[in-house]
C-alpha cells in the first residue's frame, strides 16, 4: 500500500466521467488509497468550484488538501508524486515520453472531439462523416500502438501506460455509442491490436473494479436525455 | 560537427518562437530550417504527419511535435537552467498553466482579433477573464515561474510580443495596464532576458505580416 500515514488523497469526481476514471486508473496502479468524493448530478459542490475555479470541472485530486486539475495532468502527478509505487505510467526515455505525450494530446485533441461531434449528429449523413472521422482517428492509434507497445500487450509496453489510461477510458462510451449509431468502431478485423488491447484493457486489475459497465452508462445517458430533453450525455458534459 | 538540433519552424509564429527560446536558455545550439506554410516541405509532412504542423523539433533524426510537448523533452534533455520546478505539484500547476494558455488564453486572444461585431465582443469578454486569471497567478512574482522564466513563460510569450502587434492591428486594446499591472510588468521583465531578445522577430516585420493578412481577408468580403 502506497498510502502512509497522514497521506491525505481525495478525489472529486463522478462515476460515468471517462476523465474521472483516468485518475482512479492511475492512483490504483500506484496503489495510492483516496477517497472518492461523488459529485451530485446537475450541481457542483463549493469544493470543487473553490477546489478548480478556471474551469470548474471534475476529476480534482486533492492532496494534502492542494488540488490538481485536468485529468493527464492529475496522471502525470501520480506517476511523479509517488516514484517507487507500482509501476511508472511514463517511460523513462525522454523520447518515448514525448511520444506517449504525444498521442495522448492527440486523444484528447482530436479523437475525443470526433467522438464527441458524432454524438451530435442529427442526419444519417452527419452521423456517417462523423463515425468516419472518428474510426479513423482510431486508425491511427491502430498503428501506433505497434511503435509504442514494442510487441507487448498495452501501449505502455508490459502494463498499463500514460496512452493506455488516455484512451482506456473511453471504451466503456464506445460501446454505448457503438450500440446507439449502430457502428462498429473497433473492428476485431480491422483494428486486431485494438481490439485485442481494449479487453486485456478493460480486465486489469486496476481498471475492472473502477469502469461502469456500459449498461449502467447507456440507462444513465437515457435519464439525462429524458430529463434535459436533449441529446445523450456525451463525455464532455462534465 | 553536424548540428544534433534542427527545429522546423515558420518565421512569425509563436508556437515556434516557444522552442527555440527554451532552445536558446538552455544553451542548445540548432539550425531552424524555415518552412513557408502555404507550402509546406515533404520533409516537414514526413515528420509530423499527423498534424503537418510547425513547429518540430529534431534530435539525431527523431522528431517531435507539438510546442508544448516539445518544452517537455528539451527539459528532460538538457538540464541546464531548469523551464520546471522539482517539485511533483509545482509541475502540474505549471502544465496547467500552459494548457490553459493553449486550450483557452491564446484562443480567445487571438479570436478577438481576427473578428468583428458581436462575435468578438464574445471574445474579448473571454479574453479579459483569461488575463485575470493570469495576473492573479502573477501576483507576487517576477516569472511566472517564479525568479526565473519558466515553461508557462516561455508558453506565453505571445502575450509579451504579439499581443500588442496584434491589438494594433485590430484597433482594440485588451493589455490594459490599470487592470493587468502584473502582467505588463512582467512583460517587461521578460523582454529584458538576452535570450527572449536574440529569436524575437522584430515588432515592425509582425505588424506588417498581420497588417497584410487582414488587408488579404477583408478584401475577400
Amino acid at each position: 500500500m502506497a498510502a502512509a500515514e497522514g497521506i491525505e488523497v481525495k478525489l472529486i469526481g463522478a462515476w460515468p466521467s471517462p476523465f474521472v476514471l483516468r485518475a482512479r486508473i492511475a492512483l490504483n496502479l500506484k496503489g495510492v488509497e483516496y477517497e472518492f468524493l461523488q459529485e451530485k448530478f446537475g450541481e457542483k459542490s463549493e469544493l470543487l468550484l473553490r477546489a478548480n475555479p478556471v474551469y470548474k470541472k471534475i476529476p480534482v485530486l486533492l492532496h494534502h488538501g492542494k488540488p490538481i486539475c485536468e485529468s493527464m495532468i492529475i496522471v502525470e502527478y501520480v506517476d511523479e508524486a509517488w516514484p517507487a509505487a507500482g509501476r511508472a505510467i511514463l517511460p523513462a526515455d525522454p523520447y518515448e515520453r514525448a511520444l506517449h505525450r504525444f498521442w495522448a494530446s492527440y486523444i484528447d485533441d482530436k479523437l475525443n472531439p470526433s467522438g464527441a461531434a458524432l454524438s451530435k449528429t442529427q442526419t444519417e449523413e452527419a452521423k456517417v462523416e462523423a463515425a468516419g472521422q472518428v474510426i479513423a482517428g482510431l486508425k491511427l492509434l491502430e498503428e501506433a500502438f505497434g511503435r509504442l507497445s514494442k510487441g507487448k500487450g498495452f501501449f505502455g509496453g508490459d502494463d498499463i501506460g500514460y496512452v493506455d489510461i488516455a484512451l482506456g477510458c473511453f471504451l466503456g462510451w464506445l460501446k454505448v455509442m457503438e450500440k446507439t449509431s449502430g457502428v462498429k468502431f473497433i473492428d476485431e478485423e480491422k483494428m486486431p491490436l485494438l481490439a485485442g488491447w481494449a479487453e486485456r484493457f478493460c480486465a486489469h486489475e486496476a481498471v475492472k473494479a473502477v469502469m461502469p459497465e456500459p449498461e449502467r452508462l447507456e440507462a444513465f445517458a437515457r435519464k439525462r436525455a429524458a430529463s434535459a430533453k436533449a441529446p445523450p450525455a456525451n463525455q464532455n458534459t462534465f | 560537427m553536424a548540428v544534433e538540433v534542427k527545429v522546423f519552424r515558420s518565421w512569425g509564429n509563436p508556437f515556434s518562437y516557444r522552442v527555440e527560446l527554451a532552445l536558446r536558455l538552455k544553451g542548445v545550439a540548432y539550425e531552424h530550417i524555415e518552412e513557408d506554410l502555404s507550402n509546406k516541405s515533404t520533409l516537414l509532412l514526413d515528420y509530423n504527419p499527423v498534424h503537418k504542423k510547425v513547429p518540430v523539433l529534431l534530435h539525431h533524426g527523431k522528431p517531435i511535435a507539438e510546442s508544448l510537448l516539445i518544452l517537455e523533452y528539451i527539459e528532460e534533455t538538457w538540464q541546464e537552467n531548469p523551464i520546471l520546478p522539482k517539485d511533483p505539484r509545482e509541475r502540474a500547476v505549471a502544465r496547467f498553466w500552459c494548457r490553459f494558455l493553449d486550450d483557452k488564453c491564446l484562443v480567445a486572444l487571438w479570436m478577438s482579433c481576427w473578428t468583428e461585431g458581436e462575435t468578438q465582443q464574445n471574445f474579448m469578454e473571454q479574453a479579459k477573464e483569461c488575463l485575470h486569471l493570469l495576473e492573479e497567478e502573477l501576483k507576487g512574482k517576477k516569472f511566472f515561474g517564479g525568479d526565473s522564466i519558466g515553461m508557462v513563460d516561455i508558453a506565453a510569450s505571445s502575450i509579451a510580443h504579439w499581443l500588442g502587434v496584434l491589438e494594433e492591428v485590430a484597433g482594440i486594446s485588451l493589455l490594459d495596464e490599470e487592470k493587468y499591472p502584473n502582467l505588463c510588468k512582467w512583460t517587461e521583465e521578460f523582454l529584458k532576458s538576452d535570450a527572449v531578445m536574440e529569436c524575437l522577430p522584430k515588432r515592425a516585420n509582425l505588424l506588417a505580416l498581420f497588417q497584410t493578412r487582414k488587408q488579404a481577408i477583408s478584401s475577400v468580403k
